[in-house]
């Protein structure tokens, strides 16, 4: 697919122990296809974050990792090996999954006791772990009256008894009240500067952009993106200009816009009559205005967040929407001939918009009328390769 | 791979550390010994009224484990709990990703579980059997009598292989509800019923609890019943053939299915 190799694709000379690697990874449940043609790597030292809306797919690919479900095709390794073959598995990997996934009539030290067993591990760091995450006021009780935010740090605890290289977390933070939250983020930032894989999965694009510096992105269970945090805000936090005729003369709004677009630009309207601009700078809006007669009460240039840019690349690939779109409010002029249009606006505050995508980087809403005529910041980078379309069929 | 003994270990405090399997097994052995006692009490006391029959081939052994009929139930929910509780609160994923070698962590479990459950199996076939004896009086039997350290030795085996029967169907159906709303009425109902009905019987003879029983007989046709077509070893045979079946079909499903 698309996706920048990254700036750290140079580290794979070190560390390959502790990496992990989808090759191919596919898995069906009968007619459902849960996970397609996944390939990615996840690289130690580095918080990597593991993000998709509900249901994309980000558990299952977990489970996948650790040998719990088998692909329908492809196979993921850690370190070489996949999971099942690993030696001494608990040594080496620690996986957070489920934080119900406990025997609610045993207690909390008696539990981890159980996996300490496992692997060989004293007693003793079975207590400290429980002073790690918390716990140890709760060690002797059993762990159906805990909430999900005590089991979340239970199923922590877990996860760190065998001081692993590897760290799997599915949603780590869920149910966790803010202090706990903070505690996860510097968790998994220290565990990755001590040189581990953590491997990290959440839908909130706002937790990840704190935490992790490298994304794996999927939606529907493919992979949508594969780069560092820094690159992908670069890449899909799109900078676009607010312009604004008066709003007493429809008339100049209609003059404007169409001036723009015949210059290049890539033009919506926002609910409140404003114009989202992209494709032209500020300067040449301006001049545009100017030549064709309309007075500007507002040029202001705008970024679009981070969450933005992730919403914009899954909105395709999300399975659960609501839905109120409101196409009357799409005023975007073709350059010739209408393509339909490539962005759905929800009538929805301000921040809810999604900038329109940098060329290329959404599968699901690239069209032929989505690339601005301007000069691109990047090249244009092939479509999305036919396998995927042919899959999205198969659907 | 994490090695067997440390997996026994882990298993064992597993097993050890959920109340549940202090009162299964707590009361297989306190309802077969009551049961057993009361019916060798009452059996004494009515033992003049017996149909001819039935005192013509009167088997002390065999009354003083009439509790078990009730007391291998508690042996049935024990099996399915230790197995079914991995899979109804999700803990199966946890083992599972720390045993990732399926057959290891299933064998592990049940052989624990299986040698406690014949422990408590010995212990109880051995106290029904000396108080039951106390309890009969002057038709009682004693250890030292032939074949009966073999019947008393033997209840203890066909508890034990009762619970690890049941864990591997437990294994099998993935689920503690399913299991237990299958396995108790078809030993508690459906095996006694069949074996009341001429044609049925010689089915249900081959059940795993009907066959298993038979080693637990002194007196061959005990009680007034058709004796079987096998000896008392054969009957331990054909229920040990049950309980390799629910074992490997519990091995096949786990190493199949996802978790």
């Amino acid at each position: 697919m698309v996706i920048a190799p990254g700036p750290d694709a140079n580290d794979l000379s070190m560390g390959l122990e502790r990496m992990i690697e989808a090759v191919g990874l596919t898995k069906r449940y009968g007619a459902k296809t849960a996970v397609y043609n996944l390939s990615f790597q996840v690289r130690p030292g580095t918080v990597t974050g593991f993000l998709g809306p509900n249901g994309s797919g980000k558990s299952t690919t977990m489970r996948m990792i650790l040998g719990l479900d088998r692909p329908t095709s492809g196979h993921v390794t850690i370190g070489g090996h996949p999971f099942r073959r690993l030696p001494n598995a608990p040594r080496q990997v620690g996986a957070l999954l489920d934080a119900k996934a406990v025997h609610g009539g045993r207690s909390a030290r008696n539990h981890l006791l159980s996996l300490a067993q496992l692997a060989g591990i004293p007693a003793r760091r079975v207590d400290e772990v429980l002073g790690v995450v918390g716990l140890q006021d709760v060690a002797r009780k059993r762990s159906s009256g805990f909430s999900l935010g005590m089991g979340q740090r239970l199923g922590i605890a877990a996860a760190l008894l065998g001081d692993p290289q590897v760290l799997l977390f599915d949603e780590p933070v869920n149910g966790l009240d803010p202090e706990g939250i903070l505690w996860v983020r510097n968790l998994m930032k220290a565990l990755a500067a001590e040189g581990r894989t953590v491997f990290v999965s959440s839908h909130l694009m706002s937790e990840m952009a704190l935490t992790a510096e490298h994304l794996i992105v999927i939606g529907r269970g493919q992979l949508l993106a594969d780069m560092s945090v820094k690159d992908f805000i670069s890449a899909n936090s799109a900078d676009f200009a607010r312009v604004r005729a008066p709003q007493t003369e429809p008339q100049q709004r209609e003059k404007l816009m169409v001036a723009l677009a015949e210059a290049g630009g890539q033009v919506m309207s926002e609910p409140d009559g404003a114009l989202r601009v992209t494709g032209l700078p500020l300067p040449r809006i301006s001049d545009l205005a100017h030549d064709a007669g309309v007075r500007l009460w507002e040029l202001s240039p705008h970024q679009a967040s981070l969450e933005e840019a992730y919403m914009r690349l899954t909105q395709g690939a999300v399975d659960y929407r609501s839905t109120d779109d409101q196409r009357a409010g799409l005023m975007q002029q073709p350059p010739m001939g209408y393509a339909p249009p490539p962005v759905v606006i929800p009538e929805v505050p301000q921040q809810g918009w999604y900038a329109p995508p940098p060329p290329g980087h959404n599968p699901y809403a690239a069209g032929p009328g989505t690339q601005p005529a301007g000069p691109p910041a990047a090249p244009a980078p092939a479509p999305a390769p036919a396998d995927l379309s042919k899959s999205e069929d198969a659907r | 791979m994490a090695s067997v003994p440390a997996v026994l270990r882990s298993e064992w405090t597993k097993i050890r550390t959920v109340s549940s399997t202090v009162w299964t097994l707590t009361s297989a052995l306190v309802v077969t010994v009551a049961l057993g006692a009361a019916l060798s009490a009452l059996v004494r006391a009515t033992f003049e009224d017996m149909p001819p029959i039935e005192q013509a081939t009167f088997d002390p052994t065999v009354v003083s484990f009439s509790g078990m009929l009730l007391g291998q139930l508690a042996m049935v929910v024990f099996g399915v709990l230790v197995v079914g509780t991995e899979y109804s609160t999700g803990m199966i994923r946890t083992s599972l990703a720390a045993v990732p070698r399926r057959g290891t962590f299933l064998f592990s479990k049940i052989f624990v579980a299986g040698v406690l459950a014949l422990v408590v199996g010995l212990a109880t076939s051995f106290l029904s059997f000396f108080l039951g004896q106390a309890l009969l009086g002057e038709h009682r039997t004693s250890i030292g009598e032939d074949n009966v350290l073999r019947a008393v030795i033997g209840g203890g085996l066909y508890m034990g292989l009762m619970a690890v029967f049941s864990m591997g169907v437990a294994a099998m159906l993935r689920s503690t509800v399913l299991s237990l709303g299958i396995l108790v009425p078809f030993f508690f109902l459906i095996s006694q019923i069949l074996s009341a009905v001429p044609k049925a019987k010689e089915v249900a003879e081959f059940f795993p609890d009907q066959a298993g029983s038979t080693i637990m007989q002194v007196v061959p046709g005990a009680m007034g019943s058709d004796p079987p077509p096998y000896g008392p070893w054969g009957g331990m045979g054909i229920m040990l053939l049950w309980v390799t079946a629910a074992l490997l079909g519990g091995y096949t499903v786990l190493k199949k299915r996802d978790a």
